[in-house]
């Protein structure tokens, strides 16, 4: 079950022709790839392109109707891999990740595609996961487009160039037998926008006909010699038919005057440069402005003829391109150069080198650029502006600690770090090997575990040279339960048992992949009308010959993890030790129960929440039971009392009951703070009745010795 | 604040920019579609972005909304919005917390003439801030007076009990602020059938909804929770007897100097809730001692720091205080409206107890309890019986009663071991605070504030207990010193820093470094 659930919004991929869709861009993808009838789609999720995958999740109804089929891939090579069916057969298809991480999986199989090249239109939408709230390293695509030959399109960043850079992608990718990548940035994937639908078509050749048909040509298959022609095929053939399709279609847009200087830029920072414009008092709110813009919505192949005309009539051009190398503005200063022109070329130096393009790196870089070469278009105060120091805010910046992302209220992967964090106590501290997913918030206080990340299911991997006999010591690692199913059985559990890696290896196993929004993997416990779930994590570590395995069913339980842990770090046993931690996401957890307690609730049955709580006067507010959870609900409370200084912990309304708190408390030693309290709603007869009972035996005797005793009001608040 | 420009050539001030700062999990994307819809029901021209992902697992992140009115001229024409924030450009900030406010002027979205900031005044605590073992929470006072310092209008108050009262989330509540600050131009009646339109718990919302837009819109202020008065805290029941010895001892605290008076009682209820009114007596009588030596000069704050910690150390928490505390009445009631306890429910309570052997020795009549604890073998064989986690039911009669029975073992304490050690240890503690105070007065004072790092239980209890001694420790290096009291200061402060006692290492290093130095400058 994913995080969000789009099967209201799917209905909107019904529309048709001539009436307005609103909604987000990845619901507009979606609605451009089946208008352009397509007919298999598939993918990985990660943001920002997971809703996108939930889309088509939820629309299964509606591209079975249109005999599409999806596909939930494996990892984003194995989607990229798809993209084979395009080959030999002229249907369309379309796969999506998030890049670059995915990218990077993905470009063994996109090498390949790209070599022998595709009949129907093969479009890959790479979501773009760059700058604020990145949760990747910072590359770019462009290089993948670059080293691979596929044409990549940047689209500017609303709906209706969206879904025509959908469409002509197809079209373009069928036009010059290439791949075609189509890059949208995090902001532009859930921009709200609207544009005019069209009708859905159906696929004119199914994958169920080109089953019933198959075809083969030697000389699409990448083996030497036809990979030879490939190269060859690519620049003498495929190229020119792209950059033809290119300017027929005048897919790279022109805006503006007839000035002296232009901007270039890549579509996506279309936006941010009119913004900028805008600012400056050069561009009207609807973007019309008297600077000539020329926006490049296709960034690779870049259209040698259209960019020197551009230049040609200015004395100075300023190319905004996002990221580093600056691929673009290298290859227009080569162009430039081999042409004689004389025009100046400015972009890095005047734009940051490396980092996002936000709004005022844009107003400072592109405010610059015009004062310099085109002051005469600035209005005086903007010409030269009376800029104000800005004001300084020391003593804030103090008052506002860093909030990095963390566990969920409830999480099942906290008590897992606790026990990891109270093993160190006893045996010392390991080399923690990460990995990607929402575990690798243990490197963040409160838990400061774990030394790297190498990538989505290389935990176990990257810790495979730490294998020594002469170490006393083994190295633990971590790898998530989609990570596991992404590559890490083979990558890492694999290669540990071939190399006979004496590590530990923990499987965080939260019957999702989580991190990305919820979405079902081969292991998830969840019932999925259409794909097989409900494959142990732990049958198929011993299938891969691993020899001590154990399971955890209930990560709540510190002192087993804690134990089992101390156990697999301190065995005679050889070979790689693995634990399975299992227990569900919370966040999925309560999304699927709430429904149905409520329903519990309102049907008369009993149903028994349980909340945790602190007793305020016992807890001294040393807050040891905050450095092993960082559980928002677990928090810390001022008390009205002169005799105290510090805070107390409290537990807050949020608290789902997890007993991650009680159980780090009994295991650590901590203190005896900690309640459960389980209300029950609709008791049966004999649980009233003995509640009823002990209540009076219990009120009897706390009268007794308050009789005897001064109470102050304060206690009796 | 102006970054870059001025306003004069901008054309995009007819632009509505709106910028909501949240934590993950405030239901920001909530708030987002509101606003969103809220234009689009208006037919304005309205865009909105957000950054999915896992910056919303907690994370601080941001939602970016810009509308414009249709121009009856041009309906048809698209303008163009930013997808993100700028600094100096944004007309409404939205803080679903506090320190989120903090941030948005830290990143320059809020600048004196543009920006109205609404802000939840409430705080949620970053993880940074909770580990401290002292007192890590950050300054909201400077973030509010910042905040009203860097907006042009600065709308606040605590968003998240109005929801919380009307059983929803903090969302419907910011809506119902931005609707009360009249900052955007659409009727109350539009935000409200927005809401109506979502759906689900819209009831729960429309109240939040409503509550905020009042106090927002500056309509009459709704009376705050009831005061507690000031006499109710003296207020005492119990047998005549008590009653009549109580107030003799009420009588001796008000024969203590004025500034000490009101610390002293707290002090006095701490003790006699603890024991009996022999050791409140007790208590009375060290500090008239102390008030006898203290100086009227220093406005008696060596008996005031006296007042506070020797309660404090005389109200050491044992296993006995515990069940004390968790077999009141008050607590119970506590509980049941900690979890709002309706009559048709009933209750389950389990206490999560871990007691090891140091803490049953502690229980032991003195002399068999040191035997024991001389036999490091013994201990650890008997440990082995005690050492594990105990959850006890105190809902159930046997549950309750066997806590009850410990808590009633509170008039043997003076002839427990725990009660000995703990007596020894406070008498050498409050002698050498005075012997300070005698030579440097404030030396004296920071002495007695040490006793701040006594805290917790078993491991974590032996761990103040070291970073207590590692910083008196450092009293002869600093003999003579005139700075002594403020680098006593300074090394409490470093021991309630972090738990590992890093930054206390440093401080410790530190008064060594120049202890070094003093003494071959003298040599």
């Amino acid at each position: 079950m994913a995080e969000r659930s789009f099967a209201k919004e799917v209905q909107k991929l019904r529309l048709g022709a001539g009436e307005e869709f609103a909604g987000e861009g990845i619901l507009a993808i979606t609605k451009a790839l089946l208008q352009c009838g397509v007919g298999y789609v598939g993918g990985y999720q990660g943001a920002p392109i997971s809703h996108l995958m939930d889309v088509l999740s939820d629309a299964q109804e509606i591209l079975g109707e249109l005999g599409v089929h999806f596909e939930a891939s494996a990892s984003e090579a194995t989607a990229t891999a798809m993209l084979a069916a395009s080959v030999h057969y002229p249907i369309r298809g379309a796969a999506t990740f998030k890049s670059t991480v995915g990218t990077n999986v993905a470009s063994d199989a996109l090498a390949n595609l790209a070599s022998g090249g595709v009949t129907g239109g093969a479009l890959i939408i790479v979501g773009e996961d760059y700058g604020e709230g990145s949760s990747i390293m910072q590359e770019r695509s462009h290089a993948f487009a670059m080293k691979s030959q596929v044409w990549l399109l940047d689209p500017r960043p609303n709906l209706p160039s969206i879904v025509s850079a959908v469409e002509h992608g197809f079209e373009l990718s069928e036009a010059s037998n290439t791949p075609v990548m189509l890059q949208v940035r995090i902001r532009c994937c859930h921009v709200h926008g609207a544009f005019t639908a069209k009708d859905n078509r159906r696929p004119p050749m199914t994958v169920a006909d080109a089953l019933e048909n198959p075809r083969r040509d030697t000389q699409r298959i990448v083996l030497p010699p036809a990979s030879f022609l490939h190269e060859k095929e690519k620049i003498s053939k495929r190229l020119p038919a792209a950059i033809d399709y290119i300017k027929r279609h005048q897919l790279n847009e022109t805006f503006g005057g007839s000035g002296r200087v232009g901007i270039i830029m890549q579509g996506g920072m279309y936006n941010g440069v009119i913004r900028a414009l805008q600012r400056l008092g050069l561009a009207d709110v609807y973007g019309e402005t008297d600077v000539p813009l020329h926006v490049l919505n296709v960034t690779y192949p870049l259209v040698e003829d259209d960019l020197l005309e551009f230049c040609a009539t200015k004395d100075a051009v300023l190319v905004v391109e996002e990221g580093q190398p600056d691929y673009i503005e290298q290859a227009l200063g080569s162009m430039l150069y081999k042409a004689d022109a004389t025009v100046r070329l400015v972009g890095k130096g005047m734009l940051p080198m490396a980092g996002e393009y936000t709004g005022d790196v844009m107003l400072s870089g592109i405010g610059s650029f015009l004062r310099q070469h085109a002051g005469e278009m600035l209005a005086p105060e903007v010409r030269a502006p009376n800029v104000p120091a800005p004001p300084i805010f020391d003593d804030l910046v103090k008052a506002v600690p860093m909030r990095p992302p963390g566990f969920c209220i409830g999480c099942p992967e906290r008590p897992i770090f606790a026990a990891t964090k109270l093993v160190e106590q006893d045996l010392g501290k390991h080399h923690i090997a990460s990995d990607i997913g929402c575990h690798l918030f243990s490197i963040m206080p409160p838990f400061e575990l774990g030394a790297t990340t190498m990538g989505y299911g290389l935990g176990p991997a990257s810790a495979s040279a730490f294998n020594s006999p002469d170490a006393k010591r083994r190295s633990i690692s971590f790898v998530g339960d989609g990570g596991f199913w992404h590559n890490g059985l083979t990558s890492s559990i694999g290669n540990a048992v071939f190399n006979k890696n004496d590590g530990v290896i923990v499987v965080v196993d939260n019957y999702y992949s989580a991190a990305t929004g919820g979405q079902d993997i081969l292991s998830s416990r969840a019932s999925n009308p259409t794909k097989a779930t409900k494959h142990p994590i732990t049958d198929a570590v011993k299938g891969m010959g691993v020899k001590w395995v154990r399971h955890i069913d209930r990560t709540y339980d510190v002192g087993k993890m804690r134990d089992t842990l101390k156990e697999a770090l301190t065995t005679q046993e050889k070979g790689p030790k693995v634990i399975v931690a299992s227990s569900e996401c919370m966040l999925n957890r309560q999304r699927r129960e709430k429904p149905l307690l409520k329903k519990a609730l309102t049907d008369g049955k009993r149903v028994v929440k349980t909340k945790f709580g602190v007793d305020e006067d016992v807890c001294t507010g040393d807050h040891a039971c905050m450095r092993l959870s960082g559980c928002p609900s677990l928090t810390i409370k001022h008390l009205d009392d002169p005799l105290r200084d510090d805070p107390v912990a409290a537990i807050d309304e949020n608290c789902v009951g997890c007993g991650n708190c009680g159980e780090v408390a009994d295991a650590a030693v901590l203190c005896p703070s900690f309640y459960q309290a389980d209300v029950v709603n609709n008791p049966t007869r004999w649980e009233r009745f003995r509640f009823n009972l002990s209540q009076r035996v219990i009120a009897w005797l706390q009268a007794r010795r308050e009789r005897r005793r001064l109470v102050f009001a304060e206690n009796a608040v | 604040m102006k970054l870059g420009l001025p306003e004069g050539a901008d054309s995009t001030h007819r632009i509505i920019k709106l910028a909501i700062l949240a934590v993950g999990g405030q239901g920001g994307g909530v708030l987002t579609n509101w606003i969103t819809e809220l234009a689009q029901r208006a037919d304005w021209h309205v865009q909105s972005t957000s950054v999915a992902g896992v910056a919303q697992r907690t994370g601080a992140t941001i939602y970016y909304v810009e509308m414009l009115p249709k121009d009856p001229d041009r309906p048809e024409a698209q303008p163009v919005f930013a997808l993100s924030p700028a600094p100096g450009d944004v007309d409404i900030v939205i803080a679903a917390e506090l320190a989120e406010a903090g941030r948005a002027i830290l990143r320059g979205f809020v600048t004196p003439e543009r920006t109205a900031l609404i802000a939840s005044s409430h705080r949620t605590l970053a993880v940074s801030e909770k580990i401290v073992p002292g007192d890590g929470r950050a300054d909201g006072q400077t973030v509010l007076q910042k905040a009203g310092e860097a907006s042009r209008r600065f709308i606040h108050f605590d968003m998240e009990a109005i929801a919380q009262e009307a059983g929803t989330v903090i969302s419907a509540s910011l809506l119902g602020a931005l609707a009360g600050s009249g900052e955007l131009p659409f009727e109350r009646t539009a935000f409200e059938e927005t809401i109506r339109a979502g759906g689900r718990g819209a009831q729960a919302s429309l109240a939040a909804f409503a509550r905020a837009f009042q106090r927002a819109s500056g309509a009459q202020e709704e009376a705050g929770p009831a005061e507690r008065t000031a006499g109710a805290r003296a207020l005492a029941a119990g047998p005549a007897r008590l009653l009549q010895e109580w107030k003799a001892l009420t009588l001796r605290v008000a024969a203590l100097p004025s500034p000490v008076q009101e610390m002293a009682e707290a002090g006095l209820r701490k003790v006699v809730d603890f024991l009996d009114h022999r050791y409140a007596a007790e208590y009375l009588d060290k500090l008239e001692e102390i008030a006898a030596a203290d100086r009227q000069d220093k406005a008696f704050a060596f008996t005031l720091e006296a007042a506070k910690y020797l309660a404090n150390a005389m109200v050491y928490d044992d296993i006995i205080r515990v069940a004390d505390l968790k077999t009141r009445s008050a607590r119970a009631e506590r509980v049941r409206r900690d979890v709002h306890l309706g009559g048709d429910q009933t209750l389950l309570t389990t206490e999560y107890f871990h007691p090891r052997m140091q803490e049953v020795v502690g229980l032991l009549p003195a002399r068999l309890g040191a035997g024991i604890e001389a036999r490091p073998k013994l201990m650890t064989r008997l440990n082995r019986f005690v050492d594990r986690g105990r959850r006890i039911r105190t809902d159930g009669i046997i549950g309750f009663s066997m806590l009850w029975v410990i808590g009633g073992l509170r008039r043997f304490r003076r002839s427990l071991l725990r009660h000995r050690v703990e007596t020894e240890h406070r008498e050498r503690w409050l002698d050498l605070a005075l012997r300070k105070m005698a030579e440097d007065y404030d030396l004296g004072v920071e002495v007695l504030k040490c006793r701040r790092l006594i805290k917790g239980y078993s491991d974590t209890h032996a761990r103040g207990h070291s970073k207590f001694d590692r910083v008196l420790g450092c009293l002869p290096m600093l003999a003579g010193r005139s700075d002594a009291a403020d680098w006593i200061r300074r090394l409490r402060e470093a021991a309630l820093a972090d738990a590992d006692g890093v930054a206390l290492d440093g401080a410790v290093r530190t008064v060594q470094s120049f202890a070094q130095d003093g003494k071959q400058s003298m040599g």
